[in-house]
């Protein structure tokens, strides 16, 4: 019995002291780990949390009282009598007409300029430098300075050519001026993607296009597309969220001109809560603009996958 | 691969570099005229009585103080690039390299966040940073941006590639994880911190919608917000806000010619993430 008992806790002491090595050298990935999972989870798990109960609140920043509202910020959005319906929904329809009018040219643009730049030919570099040049800019820097060469009266593009446009104070020039000055700046980023993914396809498939006898376009459809699916998935939905995410922009060239017809989505959410502070309305559009976001993502996930088929 | 005549070929090159190239060279030449030539038509190219007037009328302006601008946003891109190194590099390790319980767990929710669009965060991150005392304060610049996924999947990902052979060695010696993770996996990778370093230091330079709310003082604000500011009070005084737009572009462009391999491999990467 005494015996028994030794050898137990013989047993157990060594069980522990495996354990307890186990779980010191156990111990070590999580402190690999804490540093960025505290900032992690402070700056992107609670706040995408806090945000859905912000958002069923009347939450005033500047007002003590936040009551309880349950669903009625949500309601008011799709409630045409509500005071945010109006500029709630023409804010989204211009972030809608930015996003149908940017896509299509940013993806096909700089896949143009990829495919140029994925020939042979000294200085590719330097070109390919000089064209994503403008992407190292920030959107203040391009913002400020195509206001002022876009000026309608006082800027060098109307200087210039035959026929003065009004580029920034009317429509349909205010949406050509977002949506080119956004091409011009934004396009190298997404030319250097489809440039990588030219790069990694096997020379051979080309040579064996050739040997087929097909052309150039037979090779584009049946070598180069197929082989910049999971690039041109990755692209696409990029640029679509990156559209739907189009601030500065209007922000600074138009500022939402002419009366609030470019004014964006972000820029009405970020005026509502971040200007008047009225945080639980905002942030029920924010979460609104994300549903809407992720379906088109399932959408357009769900497209590349049928061509899989 | 297959030849094309030089001549039309540098051609199309050259005209398409202009068209990215001549209206950063106008923002240039606009600095160093005055407000009355920068406006004149026909336009003048170069300035007919060069000047430097726009950055002293910058300068000399205490509600735009360009310079502390300047400084705010070098402290603020060199700061999170250093946090973001630190914390992403340990983070990557553990989830290239140890074995875990939650690793699959963590790992998971990092990826999920990645479908969050960034704009959903910034009323709650307003009311956040606001209850640690950071609004109108740097921090609300550095801190929070390090939370972003990028730097973990991109270190990982270069990590994964390793040899494990030294590694193996340095166990063999004795070494611990932290030992290994410094003294072997962190030499290795320069290249690629490098590259973390650069694109989270353009990403944190050219920030403009977070800085505009979470700063309200002159005297706080980078050079995005106080870009903002100078349009707003210099409106058709487009010299001087060409001037600070030049200040905002030049460290950004130096950092992009003596770096540019590394701008060029992150966003690449960026692509074959998916």
């Amino acid at each position: 019995m005494a015996a028994d008992l030794a050898v137990k806790e013989q047993v157990s002491t060594e069980a522990r002291a495996g354990g307890r090595i186990r779980r010191t050298g156990a111990l070590t990935p999580y402190l690999f780990v804490l540093p960025y999972f505290v900032v992690f989870a402070t700056f992107v798990l609670a706040p995408a949390v806090y945000g859905l109960w912000i958002s069923l609140h009347d939450w005033d920043y500047l007002l003590p009282g936040k009551p309880f509202v349950g669903l009625d910020n949500y309601r008011a959005l799709f409630d045409s009598s509500s005071a945010v319906f109006d500029f709630f929904w023409e804010s989204m329809s211009a972030t809608g007409i930015f996003t149908v009018l940017s896509v299509p040219l940013l993806l096909t643009v700089p896949l143009a300029i990829a495919l140029m730049l994925n020939r042979s030919f000294k200085g590719r570099t330097f070109f390919r430098a000089v064209y994503f040049a403008p992407y190292v800019l920030g959107v203040a820097v391009i913002g400020v300075l195509w206001r002022f060469l876009l000026d309608p009266n006082l800027g060098v593009v109307n200087a210039i050519l035959p026929g003065a446009a009004p580029w920034t104070t009317a429509l349909p020039w205010a949406w050509i001026t977002l949506v080119g000055v956004t091409v011009w700046w934004t396009l190298g980023f997404n030319a250097v993607i489809y440039l990588a993914g030219l790069q990694d396809i096997p020379k051979e498939l080309y040579e064996a296009a050739r040997i087929d006898g097909g052309g150039k376009w037979a090779e584009f459809r049946h070598v180069t597309l197929p082989g910049l699916r999971p690039v041109l998935l990755f692209v696409t939905v990029n640029t679509i969220l990156v559209s739907a995410n189009m601030f500065g922009q209007s922000y600074l060239i138009t500022q939402g001109a002419p009366g609030t017809e470019t004014r964006t989505a972000i820029m009405y959410i970020a005026q509502v809560g971040l200007a008047d502070y009225k945080m639980g309305s905002a942030a029920a559009m924010s979460y609104l603009l994300t549903v809407g976001l992720l379906l088109i993502s399932a959408v357009v996930f769900r497209l590349f996958r049928e061509k899989d088929a | 691969m297959r030849r094309v005549k030089p001549i039309a070929w540098y051609t199309v090159l050259i005209g398409l570099s202009l068209v990215f190239i001549a209206p950063l060279v106008w923002m240039l030449l606009t600095a160093f005229k005055t407000p009355g030539e920068a406006t004149r038509v026909p336009p003048t190219v170069f300035p007919q009585e060069p000047t430097t007037s726009a950055f002293s009328t910058l300068m000399g302006n205490d509600q735009t103080p360009v310079l502390r601008w300047f400084l705010n946003s070098v402290l603020a891109a060199t700061g999170q690039a250093l946090l973001v190194l630190a914390v992403a590099s340990m983070a990557a390790y553990a989830l290239a390299r140890l074995e875990f319980r939650f690793k699959r767990l963590i790992f998971g929710m990092i990826i999920a966040t990645l479908f969050i669009p960034s704009f959903v965060l910034i009323i709650p991150n307003f009311l956040i940073v606001d209850r640690f005392g950071m609004l109108d304060t740097l921090w609300a610049l550095i801190i929070p941006g390090a939370a972003g996924a990028f730097g973990v999947f991109f270190l990982r990902q270069f990590f994964l590639s390793l040899p494990r052979e030294l590694e193996e060695a340095a166990v063999l010696e004795g070494a611990n994880s932290w030992q290994i993770f410094t003294r072997v996996v962190l030499p290795l990778s320069k290249p690629a911190l490098a590259t973390l370093a650069v694109i989270s230091f353009l990403t944190n330079w050219n920030d403009f919608i977070w800085p505009i709310y979470v700063l309200f003082s002159p005297d706080q604000f980078t050079l995005p917000p106080g870009l903002a500011i100078l349009q707003g009070a210099y409106t058709i005084n487009y010299p001087v806000i060409m001037a600070g737009a030049l200040i905002a572009s030049i460290p950004v462009l130096l950092l992009f010619v003596v770096a540019q391999r590394y701008v060029i491999e992150g966003v690449s990467r960026s692509g074959l993430k998916g």
